[in-house]
């Protein structure tokens, strides 16, 4: 039996799309998203896909704020980091002085890893990119003049995330400011280290440890904070797709959840504390749907494999951050215009915060004038396009609600594949995840090389003559400031209290207890960043990755 | 003659892999045995899996800014080691101003976000050493 619908599609193909066919072939066989993911010509009325239930109800494909953009918009939150913490604390006055709404820390990769700007790894890499925090000293720099209390503060940091916490709360407890009202979030992902960017320190287990330490001591001590930023966002950087990204994702939310779990927590204590970062790619309309299932998946899953309770375990909340990975060095004004289109999507999408990238970041950290076209970009969004008028304005539409569809269900076959391995730890210590990044990467690359996939300046509509722009040079100078704070904090600070402190963490760290407490004497005691990962590293060891290819 | 023998290093504190895992893979798929060192190798431990590989070719790959300290040190431990003519190149993300000083140090080739990959295996072909 054929559906009025079925034989009206049989018509339309037949008596409109065939002579047309007949007349100009399409461009292509088949047409696929920048993910792969292949794409019919037409999407009509699809009873199961067509009508998710209103925003702001389960399970919240539309939304999780009933009025959307009408209430509150998104907060602009533009991650920067360089050189000195003074460096850095002057960027930050400027993008609160020209309307940003939140600040972001990137930190270099000597602090990411847990290296004093002495270590031998340091090398070159004080301040480079991001800011170099050493020890609380530095942290009262970067927030010298700025009010932690009146703003709300991001922190992107993994391995050492508690300690910088630490740091931030003791910053905070300084200026006077109470933890229980302190809003911010701090990455604390260690699974999406492990499977793409790789910034890990201590073995999965010990690391997963600290991470429900921190759900733990937050939601009795700082019940405002957002205790960890589940990051989709550098496994799709690192090469994976759409789909990839948000199952990989979501599934290391409900690991982090079955930890928490596992340690003791009540799903309701903690879980409204957990927020997610997607990539807002290219594929406009792909990514949009990302998010609507992200929403959806994360909701049953509290609900039905947690029994969580509370609607805000349900809701999902997320940052999103441009695609980094899709800028290019040729023309690099063309990635003003790509990066808009994405934060179109993110938006579009109702991200409930976002960064723009700046159009010189394929060359080197942006300027200051890059990041403040890269914040007008989402300005002229919320204010001029309109777009935030209408609540999920592409709730309906045949392509996004059926692609919302089918990601969640590739997502739950993702699901059930990590949940047969025994979850997202062993699938890492397998090497699953990796496996599949670095397959999907090569394969987009082989479709570049191809000119399957045409990336505008790169392998279509390229041009000889060079763009000039301006660019950030960062030089050695912020090295040697870093090296001879260090020194001199090490002459001055009382050394004998800096090696008991140290010596709890080591205690701690052996048996069971919360970590933060010692971690937090260690910070008041201005031990350094270098030498409590030490502490850990003493007791835990170090996790090195067979390298998969 | 055999197959030129390349070692694909990833030195300093950066983690981020997709580059050098993606040439890797094209400089196999492209007939060259590839070693790939993982993360985090120090100049000391790049040359001497170059030496163990008998390697023909170093290829680093660096985003996160160190190239002035790491290049000049691994060129040095090259010509102690008696490496010299070993090809080095280098991809990632290296500023302009930078580009003249890392030739002079001797890395030859330089590639930049963007570059084809037949461009960089064309590269390795015309400038590696050639052994029976």
């Amino acid at each position: 039996m054929r559906t009025a619908a079925e034989t009206e599609r049989q018509r339309w193909e037949r008596e409109t799309l065939a002579p047309a066919l007949a007349d100009a072939p399409e461009r292509e066989v088949a047409f696929t998203t920048i993910s792969g993911w292949p794409i019919e010509r037409l999407y009509s009325a699809d009873v199961e896909a067509l009508d998710p239930p209103a925003p702001g109800d389960f399970p919240y494909t539309r939304g999780i704020h009933p009025s959307g953009y009408r209430g509150k918009l998104w907060t602009m939150r533009q991650f920067a980091g360089f050189g000195t913490p003074e460096d850095t604390n002057a960027r930050y006055k400027g993008l609160l002085g020209a309307g940003g709404t939140g600040l972001s820390v990137a930190f270099d990769l000597p602090t990411l890893m847990g290296r004093d700007p002495d270590h031998e790894l340091s090398l070159g890499e004080v301040g480079k990119c991001g800011v170099n925090i050493t020890s609380l000293a530095d942290m009262e720099r970067l927030f010298d003049g700025i009010a932690v209390g009146d703003i709300t503060t991001s922190m992107t940091i993994n391995s050492p995330a508690a300690i910088v916490l630490a740091m931030y709360l003791v910053v905070a407890e300084k200026q006077g400011a109470g933890w229980r009202t302190l809003s911010g979030t701090i990455q604390n992902d260690i699974l999406k280290e492990f499977i793409a960017q790789k910034e890990y320190i201590f073995p999965p287990r010990p690391s997963m440890r600290l991470i429900t330490d921190v759900f733990a001591f937050c939601s009795n001590e700082a019940p405002r904070w957002n205790t960890i930023s589940v990051s989709g966002y550098h496994i799709r950087e690192a090469g994976s797709t759409a789909l990839q990204e948000l199952a990989f994702t979501l599934r290391d939310g409900i690991e982090y959840v079955q930890w928490g779990v596992d340690a003791g927590l009540d799903v309701d204590d903690f879980v409204p504390r957990m927020s997610f970062f997607f990539n807002a790619h290219s594929g406009f309309f792909e990514e949009i749907a990302k998010y609507r299932a992200a929403r959806t998946l994360w909701a049953e899953a509290m609900r039905d494999r947690f029994g969580a309770r509370n609607e805000r375990s349900w809701k999902l909340r997320f940052h999103s951050q441009t695609a980094g990975v899709s800028l290019t060095a040729q023309q690099p004004h063309n990635n003003v215009i790509r990066t808009a289109i994405q934060a179109l999507s993110a938006v579009l999408g109702g991200t409930n915060s976002l960064h723009t990238n700046s159009l010189d970041e394929a060359l080197a950290l942006p300027t200051a004038e890059a990041a403040t076209l890269a914040l007008r970009t989402q300005q002229i969004i919320a204010h001029e396009s309109g777009v935030t008028e209408v609540v999920d304005p592409l709730g309906g539409s045949y392509f996004v609600e059926r692609l919302t569809k089918d990601l969640e269900n590739g997502a739950r076959a993702y699901f059930d594949q990590i949940d047969r391995m025994g979850g997202m730890v062993e699938a890492i210590e397998e090497g699953f995840p990796q496996r599949e990044v670095a397959e999907s990467a090569y394969r987009y690359q082989q479709a570049v090389e191809r000119n399957e996939k045409i990336v505008v300046g790169v392998n279509g509509f390229e041009q000889q003559t060079d763009v000039h722009v301006d660019r950030l040079y960062i030089d050695d100078r912020a090295a040697d400031t870093q090296l001879a704070r260090l020194e001199s904090l090490r002459r001055t600070r009382d050394n004998a209290d800096v090696a008991r402190a140290l010596d709890r963490l080591r205690a701690v760290a052996v048996g069971s207890g919360n970590l933060m407490p010692p971690i937090l004497d260690a910070v008041r005691a201005y031990a350094t960043l270098g030498e409590m990962c030490d502490a850990l590293r003493d007791v835990w060891g170090e996790y090195e990755e067979r390298p998969v290819l | 003659m055999r197959k030129l023998r390349v070692v694909i290093a990833k030195p300093g504190l950066d983690g981020h892999d997709r580059g050098a895992k993606v040439i890797a893979r094209a400089l196999r798929d492209a007939g060259m045995e590839v070693i790939y060192t993982g993360l985090r190798q120090t100049p000391e431990q790049i040359v001497g899996a170059a030496l163990q590989e008998d390697a023909d070719v170093i290829g680093l790959s660096i985003l996160s800014g160190a190239h002035n300290h790491i290049a000049p040190k691994l060129m040095d431990l090259l010509k102690e080691k008696g490496l010299d003519d070993v090809l080095v190149v280098i991809g990632g993300i290296i500023p302009d101003v930078d580009v003249p000083r890392l030739k002079e140090i001797g890395v030859k080739g330089i590639f930049l976000p963007g570059t084809p990959m037949k461009d960089i295996i064309d590269f390795i072909t015309a400038h590696a050493r050639v052994r029976v």
